[in-house]
Parts: structure tokens; sequence; C-alpha cells
């Protein structure tokens, strides 16, 4: 990188991040650092039952503690018509409970106090008597004969059946499955995790008696979105509510649905007309908040007898919990998990899915993860290792054979997908290379002549990122497109606002980057603003890898119309034609002399002083993208593990990485985002479970049940990386930020598997805990 | 996560901290480092109505050595025993458990008589208080008396120390014979608390075990002193077989429940694991000279 690279930061330069600067200082702007004048505190009163009639709730002992306000119950909220609120997969949530409560932790009364203690104290004296109801805390409990049913309060719900969705076809499927030389089957269960952002979730909720005007600070990876929703749901004009997303700590999907805190904190600011803070603690986080996955899959794999891919069926059961609030475009029922033909040209597939009420925490969210991809990539990958094992053929060796081929692109998939670019086989092989594959498969050997349990895992991903074209994603029926607009400032530089919103993701220094890249002003010169709804454009906000392959060529569009007049104004000052002008990043220069030349910086300055005439003053611009298609990122990931046959204990001995995520913006942010990815993904692997007993009690409600890794556990990363750019993307990219949370899992539970196949077992459910392992191996005789 | 209303006293002195204790031992807790008591009074598990911090007390920090006794005082923090590098050489289960506490956060805070009077049956020291036989030296107003490790501990979060008493230090018996220990912890990463762990100490007469302790952590309502495994032991030749006879006693005494580090059964085989491999490396230490 040569010291100018350095300074402009242009595409594939590794620049440091411009906003580390504030957050390694400690001067962050994060929600619990936002104080108001007049501000006051809530606390929020939670069910300890999963399923409980309320009978009654006495707040008069709460309501006379000291520095006491308000104590909201569900009650009050139904008098605003709030105490339900519509879920982004078009059902209904409880705000506050009124008639049952549904999950424990659910949101049952608010204490609204001058401090924090007070609202906490008061809230341990609010009495609440319950008759408590038998607890479903699964899908084959809530289709069990006699459930009880938990959607009772809504018409016409006689069950606990949420949906029924299908994808792909059912008849050829079928046929091919008949003509099958083998047909391998898996079982597996992806647990319930959490996204556990370092930061939890919370507001201050504004609204001023003055002018009616709400504004909401808040946790919300999509401002914009919710602020329509608060319209919409309060019936306030949306001119006077504000929404603004500060720093955020984190969000990976925890952060994009409209929780109860954020609607009771509003409304109460609305009665008491002052500001209202709501922040919740770790333990509220875990258990009330958006959880990822807690699907239940069944994938059948139709192989031919010279180990070609024939069909796929799979048919799944999704956990939603108590209400259906899962965060995805609202045609898919069970998000893009219609990918889950994965990087392998099979011919037909059908998949079928269905899902269930239970008296567990909502959510559904798409944690670091484009709306059920990761449960997708996880089943195909599982599936295809345990054939290659089944069928006595080498792991990579059967995904060689069955790729989708580079000169296939783009790709008609049998679940209606079109992948726009990719190269599988080249990207395995520099994996396999990197890991030094035959040679470890040699090491492997040996060691397990000498009574080591050790194997190798593979997993080679394709993900489908970049929701998208507007015809078939939408949010609430908000298209998910997103914008950028752009303003040139006299002296050259720019402020840059988008629809997007960084959760510590790097926006500030990738966006600038694209627009040094594309109007050659440098990225330190580019400000990059985001989450304020009365500023920033429209947009439907960051999640599920969008924010580059939607945003990100929003970015490069707009900077291209302030390039084409520029061109304009270059013209006008160097008096030479428009199509006499060369444009090189940061000038314009008149073909054949390059000395007559124009900056960007002198041009900025023109369009304020020196315009053509006829000409509108200034240099600025907005771009709404439709992309149109998604974006396909992929990789092969390779896992090296050893067993510990005393404890059961897993080690992670190398882990190589090779991802292929068209073109590198900022090389080093993408990086980071690849080591954060792999380091959840072993966490889910082998660490990380939000489970329930009988009765629905959360385990995993803090994080001494609940783990996060730390640099101890976390095995070193070793990555690589293959460029297929985009054809679609005008700048090649196809967004990063999940592919290793999706890809990984699939790759370290393989290990395992490989590392036990040779005693004949063939599965360990996520998370691959040491007492799993123990078991399996002590059920085949395997002792120290 | 925020505390309820507690008062809050810090003596200057041991005396007058054992006369707030005469007077309201009952509501109160002692704190020293304060790593399992805030945490508690956050949740607001722990409710008492007074907070004695004894952690600026003079005197009470540090290792001895006299009289054949190894005396640390109450104070002294994990990372204090964890970083001991003459206590590697005599007493090395002392550091290599150190290391396995928590993270170093807490080690740097947190102290290893604190630890043992909180009584968490999933605490590290209390395993390894019973390997070594060790005593506690508990005051009160009334004056000091001497408590046995095996004694100590009553039940989950319960001790035999009176309301009035503070642990002051702790003591251990310096052995002449060639001694060795070792510490091994299944923990599902770090600061998490044991799934299993065993303490082992060995002292050797010549190539038979004159003297074996060994303690559990996390298998029971206390950590649990394997009586009947430090006997198979005694005045035995450790070979293969009688290791695995200890080991199994060991497992025997351990009485974990299912919960989500891992089912009893899987819990008792890792405690003869571990016993397994504790006891070899500790032979292996008396023997190579190192303690």
């Amino acid at each position: 990188m040569s010291s100018t690279a350095h300074l402009h930061g242009g595409i594939g330069d590794s620049i440091k991040r411009k906003e580390d600067g504030r957050f390694l200082r400690g001067k962050g702007n994060y929600i619990d650092d936002i104080t108001l004048p007049g501000m006051l505190h809530m606390a929020i009163l939670r069910s300890p039952h999963a399923h409980a009639r309320i009978k009654s709730i006495d707040t008069a002992a709460a309501g006379a503690k000291p520095g006491v306000i308000a104590v909201v119950t569900g009650e009050l909220m139904a008098q605003h018509k709030l105490a339900w609120m519509p879920t982004l997969s078009g059902d209904t949530q409880a705000v506050l409970a009124t008639d049952k409560v549904r999950f424990q932790g659910q949101e049952v009364a608010a204490v609204i106090a001058e401090t924090k203690y007070q609202a906490e104290d008061a809230r341990d004296a609010i009495v609440v008597e319950y008759d408590i109801l038998p607890a479903v805390i699964s899908p084959d409990g809530a289709k069990a004969t006699g459930a009880p049913l938990i959607r009772d309060e809504k018409e016409g719900q006689k069950d606990n059946h949420i949906y029924h969705w299908e994808s792909g076809d059912k008849g050829t499927t079928q046929a091919a499955f008949a003509k099958a030389a083998k047909v391998v089957r898996l079982h597996t269960f992806y647990p319930r995790c959490h996204p556990a952002p370092m930061e939890t979730c919370g507001c201050v909720a504004d609204v001023n008696p003055g002018t009616g005007k709400a504004t909401i600070y808040m946790t919300s990876q999509a401002p914009h979105a919710i602020r329509t929703v608060f319209a919409l749901v309060t019936g306030l004009p949306e001119q006077n509510i504000r929404v603004v997303s500060p720093d955020l700590g984190g969000g990976f999907g925890n952060k994009v649905p409209v929780y109860p805190g954020y609607v009771v904190a509003t409304a109460a600011s609305l009665l008491i007309g002052r500001p209202v803070k709501w922040i919740e603690d770790r333990s509220e986080n875990l258990i009330s908040t958006g959880f990822a996955r807690d699907y239940h899959m069944t994938g059948d794999l139709a192989v031919d007898k010279d180990g070609k891919m024939l069909a796929l069926r799979v048919h799944l059961d999704s956990d939603n919990g108590a209400f259906f609030s899962d965060a995805q475009p609202s045609k898919f029922k069970a998000g893009l998990f219609h990918i889950v033909t994965g990087s392998y040209d099979i011919p037909t597939a059908h998949i079928t899915a269905d899902g269930y009420y239970t008296n567990k925490a909502p959510g559904g969210v798409a944690y670091r993860c484009s709306f059920r991809v990761t449960e997708a990539s996880y089943l195909i990958e599982r599936l295809v290792t345990n054939a290659a094992i089944e069928l006595g053929i080498d792991q990579a060796e059967f995904r060689m054979k069955n790729f989708i081929q580079p000169e296939q692109m783009p790709y008609h998939s049998a679940t209606g997908w079109v992948y726009d670019s990719g190269d599988y086989p080249k990207a395995m092989n520099v994996a396999l290379e990197q890991l030094g594959y035959d040679e470890m498969r040699k090491d492997v050997e040996a060691r397990r002549k000498k009574g080591e349990v050790t194997g190798i895992g593979i997993a080679s991903f394709t993900e489908v990122v970049g929701a998208g074209h507007g015809a078939d994603f939408d949010i609430i029926g908000l298209r998910m497109f997103d914008s950028a607009e752009l303003r040139v400032h006299p002296t050259g530089k720019a402020m840059l606002r988008m629809g997007t919103k960084s959760q510590g993701q790097g926006h500030e220094t990738t966006f600038a980057q694209i627009v040094a890249e594309e109007l050659g002003i440098p990225a330190m010169d580019v400000a990059v603003e985001e989450g304020d709804t009365d500023t920033a454009p429209y947009g439907l906000g960051t999640y599920a890898s969008r924010s580059t392959p939607v945003a990100g060529a929003a970015t490069a569009m707009v900077s291209r119309k302030l390039r084409d007049k520029a061109r304009k104004i270059a013209s006008h000052l160097l008096e030479a034609a428009e199509e006499d002008l060369e444009w090189e990043r940061g000038k314009f220069y008149v073909k054949g002399s390059p000395d007559r030349a124009k900056t960007i910086q002198e041009i900025a300055f023109a369009a304020y002083t020196n315009l053509p005439e006829g000409m509108e003053a200034g240099l600025e611009g907005v771009h709404y993208y439709d992309p149109p298609n998604m974006t396909y990122p992929f990789g092969t990931y390779a896992v090296m593990v050893d067993v510990d046959k005393g404890t059961g204990q897993v080690k992670v001995r190398r882990m190589v990485a090779v991802d292929d995520c068209g073109v590198r913006i900022n090389p080093m942010v993408v990086e980071g985002q690849i080591h954060g990815g792999l380091a959840e993904g072993f966490a889910i692997a082998f660490m990380q479970l939000i489970t329930f007993d009988d009765d629905g009690n959360c385990i995993g409600s803090n994080f001494i049940d609940y783990l996060l890794p730390t640099a101890w556990e976390t095995p070193k990363f070793e990555t690589g990386e293959t460029v297929s750019p985009s054809p679609h993307h005008p700048l090649g990219a196809k967004g990063v930020g999940e592919s290793p949370t999706v890809g990984s899992p699939a790759a370290y539970v393989n290990a395992v598997i490989d590392a036990l196949s040779p005693y004949g077992i063939t599965n360990i459910d996520m998370p691959v805990t040491s007492d799993k392992v123990w078991a399996a191996l002590r059920s085949k005789g395997v002792t120290e | 996560m925020f505390p309820a209303a507690f008062d809050y006293a810090a003596p200057a002195t041991l005396a007058e901290a054992l006369s707030v204790l005469k007077q309201r031992g009952d509501d109160a807790k002692v704190m020293a480092g304060g790593q399992s008591l805030i945490p508690l009074l956050k949740l607001r598990f722990a409710q008492p109505a007074l907070v004695l911090d004894i952690g600026r007390l003079p005197g009470l920090a540090g290792v001895k050595r006299d009289n054949g006794h190894l005396t640390i005082g109450a104070l002294t923090r994990h990372v204090d025993l964890e970083r001991d590098t003459e206590l590697g050489k005599t007493f090395s289960i002392l550091p290599e458990a150190a290391h396995w506490i928590a993270d170093p956060l807490v080690r740097n805070r947190g102290t290893m008589a604190g630890s043992v009077c909180h009584a968490d049956p999933s605490g590290d020291w209390g395993s390894v208080i019973l390997a070594l036989n060790a005593e506690l030296v508990a005051q009160s107003s009334a004056g000091e008396r001497m408590i046995k490790a095996a004694d100590f501990f009553k039940g989950p979060f319960a001790t035999t120390l009176r309301p009035d008493e503070i642990v002051t230090a702790i003591r251990i018996a310096v052995s002449s014979a060639a001694s060795g220990g070792s510490y091994q912890k299944l923990e599902r990463k770090v600061s998490d608390f044991a799934t299993v762990a065993v303490a082992v100490q060995v002292e050797m007469d010549g190539r038979k075990v004159a003297r074996a302790g060994i303690g559990l952590t996390a298998v029971g309502e206390t950590n649990i002193k394997a009586v009947a495994a430090e006997k198979v032991l005694a005045g035995q030749e450790p070979t293969d077989e009688v290791i695995a006879e200890a080991a199994r006693q060991a497992a025997a005494a351990a009485e974990p429940k299912d919960d989500i580090r891992g089912t009893a059964a899987y819990k008792k085989d890792v405690v003869r694991v571990f016993v397994q491999r504790g006891l070899k490396a500790a032979i292996g230490r008396a023997q190579g000279g190192k303690a």
C-alpha cells in the first residue's frame, strides 16, 4: 500500500477505520450515554412463568414507593389501543400482557421513576396473581393432541400451527428419489441461540409536550422502517416522529425488531410529558428479545451409483415462540431457507416448512445471517459430509464432483434462485492447499492408528444476501431498496448520508471509500452519517449482509451522478467538450493534455461559485437503489479437531477459511468481519444454547449459562480468498459480514463427526459440548 | 442489575470489624474482594442489610512460613498465589489452582479465603484445602479458633463459621516428605465455573504413597473430600491398578447432578479420569522433586 493510497482510501485500500478513534477513546455515544433534562427511568416487570393466566395485578404498593411517577399495566396500554402491536411477520404481539403471559420474561408491567434504583425497587413491589398453565416448549409439544392453545386470543386460531410453506417441485423430486441408488438422511436440530450484542437494547423516548414531536433514541438497525411502524401503530403523523440510532454496540439482527419496551417508554413519555429512558439488563436481553434458529430439520439427499446428487428433500419444523415476529421479507415464511441446495448442482428439490407457536420468547431474527440461510447452509453441508462418509468417498472429492461449475453461472437453482457468479472448485482448491489437505489426511490416519480421535471437516457454503429486488423483497410492504445522499461542500469535502445503520461494521470507512473511488474525494474528507430519520434518506437498514450490496451500490450510483455533473462543470472550466475529457480518480483532464485538468475539489468550488450558464447550483444528489438480483457470496472452510477421549473435549487444531465476497472494498474491514463471524460460528457450534426446562423456564438467561467465547478458547483463523465479482453490482461487491457465521458451524461439526466416524457416530447436534461427545464415545465403548 | 439498598461499613481495624460483626453479624455479609458477593447483590439474590468491607484491613495479606506451617492471609488475592514462584517449588497445586480461577480480572481482586468462605460447591479452593488438610483461622471478639477444612463446609454456600467470626488466614502444614500436587479442571470457557475439577496432593515414602489428599469440585452439595480413594492409596505403591481403583472410589464419592454442564454420569466419569491424571501428575512431581 503506497502512502498516497493510504491517504486516498479508494477500493482495495486497507485504511484504518475512521470511527475507531472515538470508540477507542471511550467517546462513543451509545443509548445509555444519552441523558436529557428531566429524564425518568423505566423498569419492566416480566413474567416468571412460561404460560399463565393473569388473575390480578396490584400496583398500589409500587405506586406509593419513593420516586415513582407511574406504574403502567396492559390495561392502561389497552385504553390507548397499545396493549398489542403488529409484528414484522404479520402477526400481533403483546406489548404488556392483559390476558395471559405466554413466555417466561414477557412484559407484564412497567414502573417509571425518578431513578433507576427507585424504578427497580418499585417493580419488586408489584403483586401479580397467576393461574399457571401447562407450557409448550417444542414444535412436537405444540402439535400434540390436547396441547394447550397458546394464542387463544386470536380469532380463528384453533391450534398452535402458524404457517405451512413449500418451495421446489414435489413431483420431480419424488421421481428422482425413486431412481436413487442411495438416499442419505440427516435429522438435526439447529438449537436456539441468541445474538447477544455487547450493548443490550434500550431507548430514550422524548415526546415534547409543546410541539408533540416524538424523538426516540433507540438501538435500531432499521430506524426508518421503525419510524413508519411507529406512525402506523400510534397514529402519530410520521413527520412528528424522529427515530435516532446513535452508536450501536453490536446488533447481529437483535436490533431489527420493535420491542415492547420502546413502545411503553414512548407511551409513558407521551402521557407524563418527560423523557423516559429504558435500558435492558443482560438477562432481559437474553430472555425476551429476538433469538435465532430453533429449527428441527430432516434432510434426504438422493445420490446415483456414481456419487452424483439427484435430488434433495427437506422438511423443517420451526419453533417461533409465542408470537410470530420473525424479522424477514414478507413473502418468505421460512426466510431464504430455500437456498438449501447450496453450492451443488442438484437437479430437483422440494422443501416443506411448518411454523409453530410455543411458550418461548418470540423473535426468529437472522443472527448474523440472511434470513435462515445459516440453517440451510448447516443442513446441506452436514448432509453432504454424512453422505460422503456413508458412500465411502472423500468429503472434498464428493463436493468437487457435485459443485455447480463456473461455466453454469448464472445458475438457476431447483428452488428458483439465480446465482449471479462463483467458482466453487477454485475456492475449495485454495482452501485444501492452504490446509495441506492430503498431508493432513495422512496425519489423521497416523494419529488414529495410535488411538487418537482426530478428524477434518469441510464446508463449502453458498449464501444469498443483499435483499433485495423490490418485486420479491419487502418488509411490511416496504420494498427493500436502500439509499445514499451525497452532498459535496464548496471546499471539496463531502457528507454522505445513508438509509443503513452500522452496528460496528465500519460503514463510516467503507462507504467513504466508495465515494473516494467513484468521485475521487479522499475517504478522510467524506463524513458518513446514518441513523437519524430527520436527516438521512429513507432506507431499510443494516442486516442480512445487505449494506454493501444495496446501500453500497446506491453510494456508487450517486457518486457517478455527481461525477456526471462534475464533468459538465469541468467542461465549462476547461473550455473543452465533455467528450474530450478523461476521468482519472480525483480529476478531469483534456485528452492528450494531462496538464489541463481540474480536480474534483476545484470543480466542487465552482459548483457554488462559477457555474455554466443555466446549471443548477450545488453538487449533491440522492440515489435509491433497487438491486436487480441478490448476491451470492461463498467459500470453503476446513477445520481440524482433536478429541479428548477421557473428557470429550474438542480442540480445534486448525481453521482455514477461504471466502469469496466479490470485490473487497476495505480488505482489513472484511478480514475483521470474517474473524468475528468465525468466532461467533465457533461459539454456536461448541458453546451456545438457549434452552428450556419442561415448565418453560429459560436456561441460558445470563452469561454464566450462555457462553461468549474469549480469545482463550477461540481458535486461530487462517484466512484466504478468491474474488468472483458480482456481475450486477456496480462495484462487483457481494457482502461479507455473515459468511463466516453461515459457513463455519457446519465445518466445525463436520470435523468432529469425521473424527468420530471410525466409531460409527454420525451426528451430534450443536452445541457440540464435551458431555455430548463423551456420551457418544462411551456409547461405542471408547474410554480412557 | 441494581442492588437493593444496604448499609456499608469499612472499618479501619480488625478489632473494629469484629465488634461490628458482634452487633450485626446475623444480617451482614463480609466482603473481601467482592467477586462473588457483588454479582449476587446486583442480581438481588443477596439482600444483606449491611456489607462489611474488610478489603482495607491492615496485616491480612500475604503468605508466611513459620513453625512448619504455610499461612495464607485472608486478603491474599488469587493472583498473589498464582504468581508466587516460591510456592511453585513447594506447593505447586496453589499456583496451579489459582491459575484456573475465573479470569485475570477476578483473580486480581478476589481472595482465597473469601472464596472458601463463600462455600460455593463449584469453588476451586475448597477442594484444594481439603486435599491439603488445611485449617482455617477464625477470629471473633471472643478470640480465635482453628477449623479443619474437612469440618468447614456444611452445604451449598453454608459453613460452620459463626456470624460473628471472620476467617483471617488459611494454614497448611508443611511436610518434609517428597510431595506433589495437581489441579485438573474442566470448564466450558475461561471464567466459567468448573464442570468438574479435582485437587490431588500426595506425600511419598520412597516408592509408596504415604498420604494422599483428594478434593472434588462441583460434584456435590459441598466440595467433597474423597476419603475412600485416599485410603486406597495410603501405604501403597501407586501401580496403574491402585490408581484406577482410587479413581473409581473418588467417582463413587461424587454426587453430581444433571445440569447444563452435563449429566451426572458424565461428571462422575470425568472425576475418574481426572483423579487418574491428577495422581499421575502429582506422583511424577513428587518423585521428580518438584512439588
